[in-house]
């Protein structure tokens, strides 16, 4: 159903730009490692979607996640922060030049401990920003300990089971108000793709949390963010499918068992229903169904919500179309007459 | 509980009224959110309309209301505008501070009060006036639960009546205060008469006190330095704001928003030419302006003291990452729980340093609303210029007082973006790397994202001059030297100090911010009473520039003169200083939450040089005049 991958040995995506432009530096993660291929799918979704890479800014905050930004899109400028302040970075700098597409890698310790309250304060406005957590469940760069997504009863490597109760990112979104929340599986190479092109053509934030297995501290048995055992609980709501804008392709569907999203720029989204009858612009049932597949021990994955209509942080303030960093003086400062009637008012 | 630490008059007061015309401070003593703030600023600024060069100092508590608060009106013929250590005249409308502001009142000073408070029975060398204000109140103000807000303009009506301010210049003080409220205006207008009216008819003037029509106002406005700050700012092209509320910057964001709203908007499509945002906290807000900054918009916020502190982290990065910002601090007292509504100039040390690992950081110090108007300007220059987070430190008294002020040049010439790299620029430099000295001043050409120049990925301090990770030894030193040159390049571009009075002196002063009126009135006080002349030199810019170490080698004792416990800038100065300079440093210092006035600056000079305080210091000069 997917039709946009490319064909063999098509060189050029549509704005003329070869894959290889898309790709980054060379990782100094783990081989094996869940956000290794993170970046593969990002590299191939900006470039199937035709991304201007001069256009992406890439940011991030501290951890193993936030290295990953120099693996992908070289030729785009990033910005690896503070930890657990990506966030505001990243609003800044959409506010600053509103033509930026920007692209956040984050962690579920950078997210969900250190940096709750900005990822809080994100979802809540609705900035245009592609937000990813790399989820795997533990602090990897300063070597294994516990992050605030494990799940209860998940082990350490050094036998410390996790007794707290787990953030779920995805719900939290949802009930922040956040208007794309998906959720996939570093192992899924389709659906994560499709998730991530649908998300470049989202307004406002799109969530991804990608689980991604730590294969040095969090690969054991024991670990409920393993690669073995989030295989096992993988439970797709159904088959991701994105049309863009660009391709003038129809495609057929039944009504019945498939639902279809109209993206905010014209693009398609096609969800096919396989284990429920799942609507992702119903929130409740959203919330419903993350609650009822974590409690049987299974993580949904897919577009959990989408709300593609819902005003961005931009529309909101109602700033000009025009980047405000570039904006000439003449348009930023006021001219004399309004120096001397405010000089008159005080005096 | 008094705000007061009144100094002792030496002189006795003579018992026959002369006149003391336009040189005395009244204080108003009221219970918070009782709408006192309206009476207050009409007989401020009827003054003001009058020619009498004046400023107002707000004695707030830390609260909505209920608490005692005071705010202190000073009238000077010769433009003396800190706050006056000795209080003339107490307009006492608080029962629970009346008793004790009272008895801290020297001899001679004249009492307003509300008769049932029955305070003339306290003492016995003062002038006392007492009013019906509930009485008065009723018979104007039909309504009784608007007689409260009605209540404190009958004080300003009974003053203008004793103290000879012209009605009609309170009346149209009133008018400009209210704007379009019409009924209230009506109804504060006939408690301003009511009061005029009592005074006419049952008060007879005991007081020396008088207001005369000057000329010292002409052309003058009247600002807080906060609302300057903004206008700064806006005129400085800002474009990207994020704050969060906090006391006493607060004002400064809210008054942005208002002048943007009305002047920012873009006329064809009714948009915005800006964004502001009301962050989540100052970490938040920080990193809003680090983002924005660094995708090429002059970006700014405004905090205090704890906001500074929160800020620390980001405020690193931007030093390492060489990102430009602007941040306003207006200092306060304290801590979240210290004295947040009292002015200290207490984050010198913490800003100019914040941050962990070796960092400085750029410090702009204005002393007037004018300068909080043009250093604005000279920040986002300054930052975009160095790449780097700008600090200006106001204060609260200078940020939320009314100060009288010469009014505000248009800017001239162009907005300074820095180096950015031009396609011109880079032919002529071949290859481009972020953080390479090209041109020997240690600040590197810069891309802007999304404007299609080459791309960079912006790390802290682990970086080569490429840009590129790097955790070699070599790489790290030789980055941190070119930090230390461009900091050291500043020193040519930030403002001067200004050096004032006598060059040959012995003595010299050294001050900075909101201190410099106090120790204005001082350096007159020292020269008329013991005959000392000093030199001055008023600190503006952090790094410190030659001008200091020349003025060090000049004097032989200089007091630096600030409002901190710990000398935070003197210990600033022998930071940068020899040792041989630093020795020559004395501490002059205030730190009880009040602005700083000038007869503590002069008693301690006096003091560590020796200099017996003679008799009559303290008295107003008037008053001297008066004996003559």
């Amino acid at each position: 159903m997917d039709t946009t991958i490319p064909a063999p040995g098509k060189k050029t995506n549509r704005i003329g730009l070869e894959h290889t432009l898309y790709r980054g530096g060379k990782t100094t993660l783990c081989a094996g490692c869940g956000h290794n291929a993170i970046s593969e799918r990002i590299i191939d979704a900006f470039f199937e979607m035709g991304i201007d890479p001069k256009q992406v800014i890439k940011l991030s905050g501290i951890g193993c996640s936030s290295k990953s930004p120099a693996y992908f899109l070289g030729t785009s400028h990033g910005f690896n922060s503070v930890h657990g302040r990506m966030p505001s970075v990243g609003t800044g700098a959409v506010l600053a030049n509103r033509k930026l597409i920007a692209i956040g890698v984050s962690g579920d310790g950078d997210t969900g401990a250190i940096g709750i309250g900005q990822f809080v304060h994100l979802m809540r406005r609705n900035v245009p920003l592609i937000y990813i957590i790399e989820d795997n469940g533990c602090y990897g760069l300063t070597k294994g300990q516990f992050s605030p997504t494990a799940d209860v009863g998940s082990k350490l490597k050094t036998g410390v089971v996790n007794d707290l109760t787990p953030i779920d990112t995805c719900a939290l979104a949802i009930e922040l108000g956040a208007s794309f929340v998906a959720r996939s599986f570093s192992g899924d190479k389709k659906q994560l793709l499709s998730i991530l092109k649908a998300s470049l053509s989202h307004r406002g934030t799109a969530l991804i949390d990608v689980i991604s297995p730590c294969v040095t501290f969090n690969d054991h048995e024991g670990s409920t963010k393993s690669y073995a055992y989030v295989k096992d609980h993988d439970e797709p709501l159904g088959e991701v499918s994105f049309v863009p804008f660009f391709d003038d392709i129809s495609i057929e569907y039944d009504p019945g068992t498939t639902t279809q999203v109209q993206m905010h720029d014209g693009s398609k989204l096609y969800l096919k229903k396989m284990a429920e009858d799942y609507d992702p612009t119903d929130k409740l049932n959203a919330v419903r169904t993350i609650h009822e597949t974590s409690r049987r021990g299974e993580f949904a994955t897919g577009v959990l919500y989408i709300e593609p209509d819902k005003p961005d942080f931009l529309e909101l303030l109602n700033i000009v179309d025009e980047p405000l960093a570039t904006l000439p003086t003449e348009r930023v400062r006021p001219g004399r007459e309004v120096l001397t009637e405010i000089m008159d008012s005080l005096r | 509980m008094s705000p007061s630490d009144v100094a002792v008059r030496d002189t006795d007061v003579p018992s026959a009224p002369r006149r003391i015309v336009n040189d005395f401070s009244i204080q108003v003593a009221t219970v918070n959110g009782s709408g006192s703030q309206t009476a207050n600023l009409v007989l401020l600024r009827s003054i003001f309309q009058m020619g009498v060069p004046v400023s107002g100092k707000n004695m707030f508590p830390s609260n909505i209301a209920g608490l005692p608060t005071w705010y202190t009106i000073r009238a000077n013929q010769h433009g003396y505008i800190s706050r006056k250590k000795e209080l003339d005249f107490l307009v006492a409308m608080n029962p629970e501070t009346a008793r004790e502001d009272v008895l801290s009142l020297e001899a001679g000073a004249a009492v307003l009060y509300d008769e049932p408070l029955k305070l003339s029975a306290l003492r016995d060398d003062l002038v006392f006036y007492p009013v019906p204000f509930d009485k008065i109140v009723a018979e104007v103000c039909k309504d009784a639960k608007l007689r409260r807000l009605v209540k404190n303009m009958i004080y300003d009506g009974v003053l203008s009546r004793l103290l000879h301010v012209d009605l009609g210049q309170m009346e149209h003080a009133l008018r400009r205060q209210l704007g379009k409220k019409t009924r209230a205006i009506e109804l504060n207008l006939a408690a301003l008469e009511a009061g005029d009216k009592y005074a006419l008819d049952h008060l007879v003037k005991r007081d020396p006190y008088w207001i005369e029509p000057s000329d010292r106002t002409t052309g003058m406005i009247l600002v807080e330095g906060n609302v300057a700050g903004a206008l700064g700012c806006m005129m400085a092209g800002v474009s990207v704001v994020a704050w969060y509320p906090i006391t006493p910057s607060s004002s400064l964001p809210e008054a942005l928003i208002a002048f943007m709203k009305k002047y920012r908007i873009d006329k064809e499509t009714g948009k915005a030419t800006y964004a502001i945002v009301q962050a989540e906290d100052e970490i938040a807000s920080i990193g809003m302006v680090i983002g924005a900054g660094w995708a090429g918009a002059r970006a700014m916020t405004s905090t205090s003291g704890p906001g500074i502190s929160l800020m620390s982290e980001f405020a690193g990065l931007a030093y390492y990452a060489e990102v430009p910002g602007v941040v306003w601090n207006i200092q306060r007292v304290g801590p979240s729980t210290g004295l947040p509504t009292r002015t200290a100039q207490g984050d010198i040390l913490s800003t100019a340093l914040l941050s962990h690992g070796d960092t400085r950081q750029i410090m702009l110090l204005p002393s007037s609303p004018e300068e909080c108007y043009t250093m604005a300007m000279e920040a986002f220059d300054l930052a975009e210029r160095f790449q780097t987070l700008v600090f200006v430190l106001s204060d609260l008294d200078l940020g939320m007082n009314t100060w009288m002020s010469k009014p505000f040049s248009y800017p001239e010439g162009p907005l300074d973006r820095g180096k950015v790299l031009d396609q011109e620029t880079l032919n002529r430099l071949g290859e481009w790397g972020r953080y390479r000295d090209v041109d020997g001043d240690g600040i590197p050409y810069r891309t802007i994202p999304g404007t299609g120049g080459p791309a960079y990925f912006t790390r802290g301090s682990g970086h080569n001059e490429k840009g590129q990770y790097s955790e070699r030894p070599d790489d790290y030193v030789h980055n941190m030297e070119r930090l230390a040159r461009k900091f050291d390049s500043a020193k040519d571009y930030v403002p001067k100090p200004i050096l004032a009075g006598d060059l040959d002196s012995d003595i010299a002063i050294v001050g900075y911010g909101s201190s410099h009126w106090a120790i204005e009135e001082s350096r007159d006080q020292l020269l008329r009473e013991v005959g000392a002349s000093t030199a001055y030199m008023r600190l503006r810019a952090y790094p410190f520039t030659e001008e200091l170490e020349a003025f060090i080698d000049h004097h032989q004792r200089i007091y630096v003169v600030e409002q901190n416990r710990d000398a935070q800038m003197l210990s600033l100065m022998r930071l940068a200083l020899s040792a041989e300079r630093g020795a020559k440093l004395r501490k002059v210092l205030h730190y009880n939450g009040l602005p700083i006035d000038a007869r503590s600056i002069t008693d301690e000079i006096l003091a560590q040089e020796g200099i017996p305080r003679p008799a009559h210091a303290g008295a107003s000069e008037a008053l001297l005049a008066g004996k003559d």
